[in-house]
């Protein structure tokens, strides 16, 4: 697996900032302790325990498409700051910083690329940006990447984290969610198929839009996924939430999620269903073709 | 009355002070005449005067004054008849939504609407506006079954939030205002949104996607209420005013900033001040935006909605 092989200098610093550096990690769920080349081997998952540590957009880039093939687009799209938002924090110094410590634009990145040799169109979030959270431009452009997939006949997959959407955007970030859902409907009536991929967390506006429309929806273990965040309910009902509440299994169990999958094997599932929809993988120039002939999609 | 809000004090004394006079004049006979015009004057110009220049936390207590219309207050006025639907055919029913079937002014039309309740027993009943999954569900299978005979959609917003609850989550909250979202966008009638009251985030959004999204002129709409934008962002619930100004939740600024499409007046002193007269001039906006969007053939409607949610938003590139 060419997990890190391939990384950019930038990205890798990236990722010491989401984990502790050092050789030696501690697991948030079991408190083993893991050598970190472990970890990367194996996709930051635990091998004690199975707990998915939370990994960055680029990283899930690396994971899903095939070595080489993700192109990215839109990532020149910026926020502004309609409200002159300020908190505690202006709202743009707000954006500045979360710029610099991420290195990216947004809290989500967008290509096309390829998956087992199957062209399609991916968007990840990432939580770092902000919480993940759904202003206007996390809005434009999963709509951006819904036009793209329909122009190019291209499957959609979206991998979510996201605490919901952005305050500082007030209504507008509200109406990403109209935007979002309402540009789903024309990619349906394309007939190109929505996988989206629930990570922890995925919670709020973003749940209740796109990440809840996929034709198929799959979650990584253990990651919580709920409308409301268990901190507002239990000030509300002021009681206990069930063990396990709002995690990926809990929203199988009640019917909200197609799977749960183990992030090593999300490749390879997203590949097979890709499949099943009729969707071949393309030959590039220099590789040998695979055996299935390019069938004329309608 | 009831309830007064602070600052509507001023108006609501002098207004005290009229009825007494007026109960003078005629159990003592007076000739008072000029005196209480002189009074009602002055109690009008007060009103206009602080009618004109609330501010945005202002607006949003308006927007919650108890005594304030509701849905059914507001079905009751403007309908010719009105039959309610319950149910959402899958798990129960949700009082904090109200759905049916009627007529305004002649024109068959959808209802649905958030409900909240008046007195305690009410309010609880309701669930204090706050819908459940089943309450969008049971909104969407009326909007659908009055899209089958075309009947047009009237769509008003007012609540606090869909509601955050275990059964809430166990039943998909998250996916009944996605899916909602997402049948509304292509739902080939006309659908007219109008928020009547509160209008917080996706709990007003589940039922507020529209051709044309209207606000009256005291109410709110925004992505979370003023009080939780505090809570997260200020650390301090009690910092709502403040938020509430950040916020830019009123009608007018949105207008402004392109997410509605229109305010609708509300009658001097606001909507509870006069129910009757806020519903006549809400009866007299429906028809007129009823009469505009019936004449659009529905792939025309679909399309030009889907664009218009595409166009929301700032972004530099
Ligand atoms: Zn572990």
């Amino acid at each position: 697996m060419s997990w890190f092989r391939r990384t950019q200098k930038g990205l890798v610093a990236q990722q010491k900032k989401d984990l502790p550096d050092g050789m030696w990690l501690k697991c948030e769920k079991c408190r083993e302790i893991i050598y970190r080349r472990d970890l990367e081997e194996n996709y930051f998952v635990c091998r004690f325990c199975g707990f998915h540590f939370r990994i960055r957009a680029y990283d899930y880039v690396r994971l899903l498409a095939d070595e080489g093939s993700f192109e990215e687009f839109n990532q020149h799209l910026e926020s502004v700051d309609p409200l002159g938002f300020r908190d505690s924090k202006r709202y743009s110094d707000r954006l500045k910083e979360a710029k610099n410590s991420t290195g990216m634009n947004e809290a989500i990145v967008t290509g096309t690329a390829r998956v087992e040799g199957i062209p399609y169109v991916l968007g990840v979030m990432d939580f770092a940006f902000i919480g993940g959270s759904m202003g206007s431009v996390v809005g434009e452009k999963v709509a951006r990447a819904i036009d793209r997939a329909i122009e190019l006949r291209y499957p959609l997959v979206i991998v979510s984290a996201s605490g919901g959407a952005r305050m500082q955007e007030g209504a507008l970030s509200l109406m990403q969610m109209a935007k979002t859902s309402a540009r789903l409907t024309l990619l349906s009536e394309a007939r190109l198929p929505y996988i989206s991929v629930l990570t922890h967390p995925t919670t709020g506006g973003v749940t209740a839009s796109y990440a809840m429309l996929g034709d198929v929806i799959l979650a990584e273990p253990g990651a919580l996924i709920g409308f409301a965040g268990p901190r507002v309910i239990q000030q509300t009902i002021r009681q206990e939430l069930p063990e396990g509440f709002q995690t990926a299994e809990f929203l199988l169990q009640h019917g909200f999620v197609d799977a749960v999958v183990p992030r090593k094997e999300l490749k390879a599932r997203i590949a097979q269903l890709l499949r099943f929809f009729g969707f071949t993988p393309v030959q590039q120039a220099g590789e040998p073709s695979f055996a299935c002939p390019e069938v004329e999609r309608q | 009355m009831g309830f007064v809000l602070d600052f509507e004090k001023p108006i609501i004394e002098l207004e005290r002070r009229i009825r007494e006079m007026r109960d003078l004049a005629d159990s003592q006979n007076l000739e008072l005449k000029e005196e209480i015009e002189r009074l009602e004057a002055k109690a009008q110009k007060l009103r206009q005067e602080i009618y004109s220049k609330l501010t945005r936390w202002q607006r949003v207590q308006l927007a919650r004054h108890p005594n304030r219309p509701y849905t059914l207050d507001y079905i009751e006025r403007i309908c010719d008849d009105f039959m309610e639907l319950h149910g959402d055919r899958a798990f129960g029913d949700d009082p904090a939504i109200v759905a049916g079937v009627g007529h305004i002014g002649g024109r068959p039309v959808t209802i649905v609407g958030h409900q909240k309740g008046r007195e305690i027993k009410q309010k609880l009943l309701r669930n204090f506006g706050m819908p459940h999954p089943e309450g969008y569900r049971k909104a969407l299978r009326v909007m659908k079954l009055g899209a089958k005979f075309g009947r047009p959609v009237i769509s008003l917003v007012d609540t606090p939030g869909a509601y955050p609850g275990i059964g809430a989550e166990e039943r998909g909250q998250a996916e009944a205002i996605a899916r909602n979202l997402y049948e509304m966008s292509r739902l080939p009638v006309p659908i007219l949104v109008i928020i009547i009251g509160e209008g917080a985030s996706g709990g007003a959004l589940g039922i507020g996607v529209g051709d044309r999204v209207l606000m009256m002129e005291n109410t709110w709409y925004s992505v979370i209420s003023p009080e939780g934008c505090a809570a997260i962002l200020w650390r301090d619930a009690g910092k709502a005013e403040q938020a509430a100004e950040a916020m830019k939740l009123t009608a007018s600024d949105l207008l402004a900033l392109g997410v509605i499409d229109g305010v609708i007046p509300e009658p001097v002193g606001g909507a509870h001040h006069d129910p009757d007269a806020a519903a006549k001039i809400l009866k007299e906006t429906i028809l007129r935006e009823l009469d505009a969007l019936s004449a659009i053939p529905p792939d025309r409607l679909v399309r030009e909605r889907v664009a218009k949610y595409g166009r929301m938003g700032f972004w530099k590139e």
